[in-house]
């Protein structure tokens, strides 16, 4: 076209992004790249090789090394070779290494933008504006993370060797999210980056290796679900920290179950994208296009659910209609346009699957007039509209450009419709009220809920989901527990403490001849004591084996009985940290007025001598203390994200818990457990002592005389082996704590797998109650919440 | 309430008819603005968030960019659109003289000859004065076809009575002006006077007659977009031609969000009642690249109509020398200098 056609007809033209320096840089590796290990590019000793190509234009880019199980050894082999020198390098020579890493990156960002979309597809505006300058800025705050970790964070050390796999969507700013917290605390680390955009991965390798990071703290391997696997089962490897799927995070949570490794999940998403009335819609379209359009929909967190108030729904889709015919859809080194390729011929086909079932179903389909380019793997955006919550296309995560709506009544069927998911990763609420948006915030299940706004990410925010998103946080303070443990963890026992039975024998049961009453403890249910539902007894015996009670033997529909009281009694998570605190300072204050009775009880039953005895119910109540006092204090932040928007990141409580505590401290244990998560606003469903039971069945009293509300503490008594199966694998309760045997752990954490509700076991490690670092603090309190970051931007 | 204007339609086709086709389709097809009836309830439904209006002003010329030929092309498009200005206490008969010549061959011959783009007549959009340059630039412009706007209404800051304000339009009307840059009441924005800002709107308007009425609503003055955006409502509600960003005088002028407020509710308006009204941004647009970031917007957010002078004007003085150094740039490869193009 020539200058007076362009004239008359005003359209935009070609704008290509050069791609000569990414292509001559694959060129100098001979287009194809080994394994980076110990520092040094290594041929694979499986001598395999994959392709990897451009999806906008299907040419080949180069070839890469697939690793197998044996260069998997060696990798986690040199990284744990290399731990001991990072460790004493310490913070600071560790923070030199991140804020290069960091400088670097800005350094070349362009090269890293360029040869990310062409190996992604997603466009050039999108990495050279959005992933890498957030790549860049997650490794400037973790340079400050690392330096601050021998002040800010001195009662953590590092984790070790950590396993990292990461996905195609945002290889360098998952590369980051994963690298810059792992390093900063300390650790030495594997990455297999994935299959389908292995390439600036290995650019970051190269620039790991220009800045003369020490070899084999970062070893970068490519291959397949089979490296990956082989990853996850190595035992040589500490911590395994995932971004995909849910079904292979599932996969993940089985493998690891019980081998101590620590892992963090960020998984898939169905997010919903909420618009009130009242919102400024022309800004609402432009956030539709953020939300879903952004990465050609194959973002986790992904507004993919529009959920629309019905006054304005039609007006609103005549806007996002409108506006979907303007996007513009091509090469992903074409500066002008909004919509890049999908990754994979194989993610293409998943979506027109999806998109043909949602038809099917009965979904009316809008796409825009134009066509899309058939020389790579192109797919154009869509709305679903006439879908209901029962529809396949609006349960499943798509991955792809495919917005689904819904509409809704009242603020209330809003929130319902947020929640009617098994995924909780984000949200996004449009209104220009700010009551409704902070009364939706916290009752949204999402671990990010944008607030007029979408899709914004900074490395001073935690990221992470509720449910089956995921667990576990990446970026901010949050984000940093991933990569570290206390060092208390270290002074725990591989057995169980022995408690010091007295020598003499126990008391006589009866008095003056005449025999004690019959006592049989029941259940504690809804605040109601509750009969056994097998009408099964066990038989409690003391220290020296005799017969000192009987309990009720509880069974799954005990559990079941327990659960639906602990959820129902939810007022307890909203009532205020103060309100909380009171009933507990109450509970600690009929605890001490009955102290005499739970003394001797221990002494009966354990045959601790009094004194011994007085020290735990002493300590019982000391603890009680504490958490009335943490409950209005274990608050939230403020984080320093981006101009003009609060961002508060706010600890949750996680809903229903259920606690198998400890058998060997028949009160302690129990307090210990049960009242840091009450004290968080959890409702408890309470496994107490398998041989010691009658403590916390004594307890009840105490609960009732206290104004705790029926449902937040439950009691059913029974066995570990056959309650903790029930409890892991109840998808209503949302997280377990864990305190017997390392048998026990791993079914804990097998089985809760299918609801990914949040674990926290022992491992067959055990903890002395009575010493404060190890059966108390802040570390109770994190596992009994997750964090919600709430990103409110403003200005009118 | 207004036919369409019968001398502008004169004014185009007076050259070179060959080079006239897609502005005069536009211009058909166009109706002028006859303004409704005001709607409070419509006025108090709006809701601007400036965040998110924010963002989207931000991404969207990183969402959109001109290359090689089509920058040209819509560098000279951008000129066609400009309203050439000069608004200061010093003007005089000499000043204004040399900007209408100016306005007339805005481009040096040799680099339209360059850009293929001969026998295409290329001039600005209008010539933009005070009341008193109104003659000599009429008297200048003569057979150009290029309109004379004048500003009005006790501009800047309109702090004068209503009776002075529509007798100062009358007689700039009489003076030859063909396009009246009024300002508004800031003051009846500020305090919700939506009815008084309806009733000053539309008596302009009637003032006006033929000549087409630009609404300048100070935007730096009116405190939040929100309030940006029912006074654009507002003005075109009263019948306004253009609504226009700013005088140039304020501390805050043209911005892109602001712009992308006034577009929307463009927009909005066209779909309510039916009319497409112009957008005028002006002050502080004076590099090239900035040009394109406007049309971009206008492409984006109203389409291709209002990509031409009937629809879309920049208020600017300085920005057509950026321009012309552009366009020789593109022909030669080499960067340019003010020098070697004609002064205004």
């Amino acid at each position: 076209m020539n200058i007076k056609e362009i004239y008359e007809k005003m359209e935009y033209g070609p704008a290509p992004e050069s791609s000569s320096a990414a292509i001559d840089w694959i060129k100098d590796h001979n287009s194809k790249f080994d394994l980076f290990i110990n520092g040094k590019w290594q041929a694979p000793l499986s001598k395999k090789y994959f392709n990897t190509e451009n999806p906008a234009t299907t040419e080949r880019l180069a070839k890469i090394a697939d690793a197998g199980t044996k260069d998997v050894d060696k990798a986690v082999a040199a990284a744990r070779k290399a731990l001991p020198e990072w460790v004493k390098l310490g913070a600071h020579g560790r923070a030199r290494y991140l804020y290069a890493i960091a400088r670097q990156i800005q350094k070349n960002s362009r090269l890293f933008s360029v040869l990310e979309s062409l190996d992604n597809g997603k466009t050039i505006r999108e990495t050279r504006d959005i992933d890498i300058p957030l790549v860049a800025r997650h490794f400037y705050h973790h340079a400050g993370w690392a330096q601050l970790k021998e002040s800010e964070l001195r009662d953590y050390k590092e984790l070790g060797v950590i396993g990292q796999i990461i996905p195609w969507n945002f290889p360098m700013m998952m590369l980051a999210w994963k690298i810059a917290p792992a390093l900063a605390m300390g650790n030495t680390l594997v990455m297999k980056p994935a299959e389908n955009t292995p390439l600036t991965a290995l650019l970051f390798a190269e620039i790991c290796h220009q800045i003369g990071l020490p070899d084999g703290v970062v070893n970068m391997i490519n291959g397949d679900h089979k490296a990956g696997s082989a990853l996850v089962e190595h035992k040589g490897v500490d911590k395994i920290a995932f971004t995909g799927s849910t079904s292979v995070g599932r996969i993940i949570r089985r493998a690891t179950a019980g081998t101590g490794k620590k892992i963090s999940l960020e998984l898939g998403g169905k997010s919903p994208f909420m618009v009130f009335e009242d919102a400024d819609l022309d800004s609402v379209v432009e956030g539709v296009v953020d939300a879903i359009w952004f990465n050609q929909g194959q973002v986790c967190c992904a507004g993919s659910r529009l959920l629309v108030q019905e006054s304005i729904a039609e007006k609103l889709y005549k806007k996002i209609r409108a506006r979907m015919e303007k996007l513009r859809i091509g090469n992903s080194l074409d500066k002008a346009v909004d919509i890049g390729a999908i990754v994979s011929p194989m993610q293409l086909k998943t979506i027109e699957d999806l998109v043909q079932k949602g038809v099917d179903e009965g979904g009316k389909l809008w796409q825009p007039s134009w066509a899309c380019p058939t020389d790579g793997y192109f797919y154009p955006p869509s709305l679903f509209t006439d879908v209901t919550p029962a529809s396949t296309i609006s349960q499943v995560e798509i991955f792809g450009p495919v917005l689904v709506a819904m509409t809704f009544r009242t603020h209330e069927e809003a929130l319902q419709l947020a929640n009617n998911t098994r995924y909780g990763l984000a949200a996004s609420v449009w209104t220009e009220n700010i009551n409704l948006a902070l009364d939706m915030a916290p009752r949204i299940k999402a671990g990010t809920v944008w607030i007029n706004c979408t899709n914004v990410f900074d490395a001073a925010s935690g990221f992470g989901g509720y449910r089956e998103s995921g667990f576990g946080r990446e970026g901010g303070r949050e984000g940093l527990v991933e990569y570290m443990k206390l060092r208390s963890e270290e002074q725990l026992s591989s057995k169980p403490i022995a408690r010091n039975a007295k020598k003499a024998p126990g008391k006589s049961v009866g008095q003056n001849g005449v025999p004690q009453i019959d006592r049989t403890a029941k259940m504690y249910i809804g605040g109601k004591q509750a009969r056994p539902d097998g009408g099964y007894s066990i038989s409690v015996s003391d220290f020296k084996k005799n017969l000192v009670g009987e309990v009720g033997e509880g069974n799954r529909k005990d559990i079941r009985n327990a659960v639906e009281a602990a959820q129902a009694a939810g007022s307890w998570t909203s009532m205020t940290g103060h309100a909380r605190a009171q009933v507990l300072y109450y509970l600690a204050e009929n605890l001490y007025a009955r102290a005499e009775e739970f003394s001797a009880r221990l002494e009966q039953t354990l045959g601790l001598s009094k004194s011994d005895a007085n020290k735990e119910v002493d300590c019982a109540i000391q603890r009680i203390y504490t958490y009335a006092a943490m409950a209005d204090k274990y608050d939230g932040r403020v984080h320093h994200t981006i101009t003009r928007n609060v961002t508060l990141a706010m600890p949750e409580a996680l809903g229903v818990v259920g606690v198998v505590c400890p058998d060997e401290f028949p009160l302690l244990g129990f307090i210990s457990t049960v009242v840091p998560a009450i004290a968080m606003g959890n409702r408890v469903l309470a496994v107490p002592s398998e041989t010691a039971p009658l403590s916390a069945t004594d307890f009840y009293q105490v609960l009732e005389t206290s104004d705790v509300p029926g449902g937040v503490v439950n009691i059913v008594t029974g066995k570990d082996k056959t309650l903790t199966p029930v409890l892991a694998d109840h998808d209503n309760i949302d997280g377990i704590w864990y305190f017997r045997s390392k048998d026990g752990s791993k079914i804990v954490e097998e089985k809760s797998a299918e609801n990914m509700k949040r674990t926290w076991v022992n491992n067959g490690k055990y903890r002395n109650w009575l010493d404060a670092d190890q059966g108390e603090g802040e570390f109770f309190l994190r596992n009994a919440t997750q964090i919600k970051n709430i990103w409110i931007p403003y200005g009118a | 309430m207004f036919p369409l204007k019968k001398h502008r339609n004169q004014y185009i086709s007076i050259r070179n008819s060959h080079l006239m086709g897609i502005i005069k389709i536009n211009m058909s097809a166009i109706k002028r603005n006859e303004g409704m009836p005001l709607d409070l309830d419509l006025i108090q439904e709006i809701r601007v968030n400036r965040s998110a209006v924010e963002r989207r002003a931000s991404t969207m010329n990183k969402r959109r960019t001109v290359k090689k030929e089509w920058q040209a092309a819509w560098l000279l498009r951008a000129i066609s659109c400009i309203d050439l200005t000069t608004l200061a206490g010093d003007d005089t008969p000499g000043n204004v003289i040399r900007l209408c010549s100016k306005a007339m061959s805005p481009v040096r011959e040799d680099i339209l000859e360059a850009l293929g783009f001969v026998g295409h007549e290329l001039r600005v959009g209008a010539v933009c004065v005070y009341h008193n340059m109104i003659k000599t630039a009429v008297r200048t412009l003569e057979g150009s076809g290029i309109p004379v706007a004048a500003v009005s209404t006790g501009f800047p800051a309109g702090q004068i009575t209503h009776r002075q304000k529509i007798a100062e339009i009358k007689a700039s009307v009489k003076a030859g002006a063909r396009e009246i840059d009024i300002v508004i009441s800031r003051g009846k924005v500020l305090t919700g006077d939506w009815r008084g800002l309806y009733k000053e709107v539309q008596d302009f308007r009637d003032a006006c007659g033929e000549a087409h009425l630009k609404t300048i609503l100070a935007t730096g003055e009116l405190s939040t977009l929100t309030n940006v955006s029912k006074a654009s409502h507002v003005c075109m509600m009263a019948g306004a031609d253009f609504i226009k960003t700013s005088t140039g005088k304020e501390s805050v002028n043209a911005t892109l969000p602001v712009s992308l407020v006034m577009a929307r509710a463009a927009r909005e308006y066209f779909e309510y009642a039916g009319f497409k009204v112009g957008f005028k941004p002006a002050g502080g647009i004076r590099k090239a690249k900035q040009s394109l970031d406007w049309l971009i917007l206008m492409k984006e957010e109203l389409g291709d109509d209002w990509l031409s002078s009937e629809l879309f004007r920049f208020g600017a003085s300085g920005l057509l020398g950026d321009i012309e150094r552009q366009l020789e740039h593109f022909i030669t490869g080499r960067y340019s200098s003010s020098y070697r193009h004609p002064m205004a």
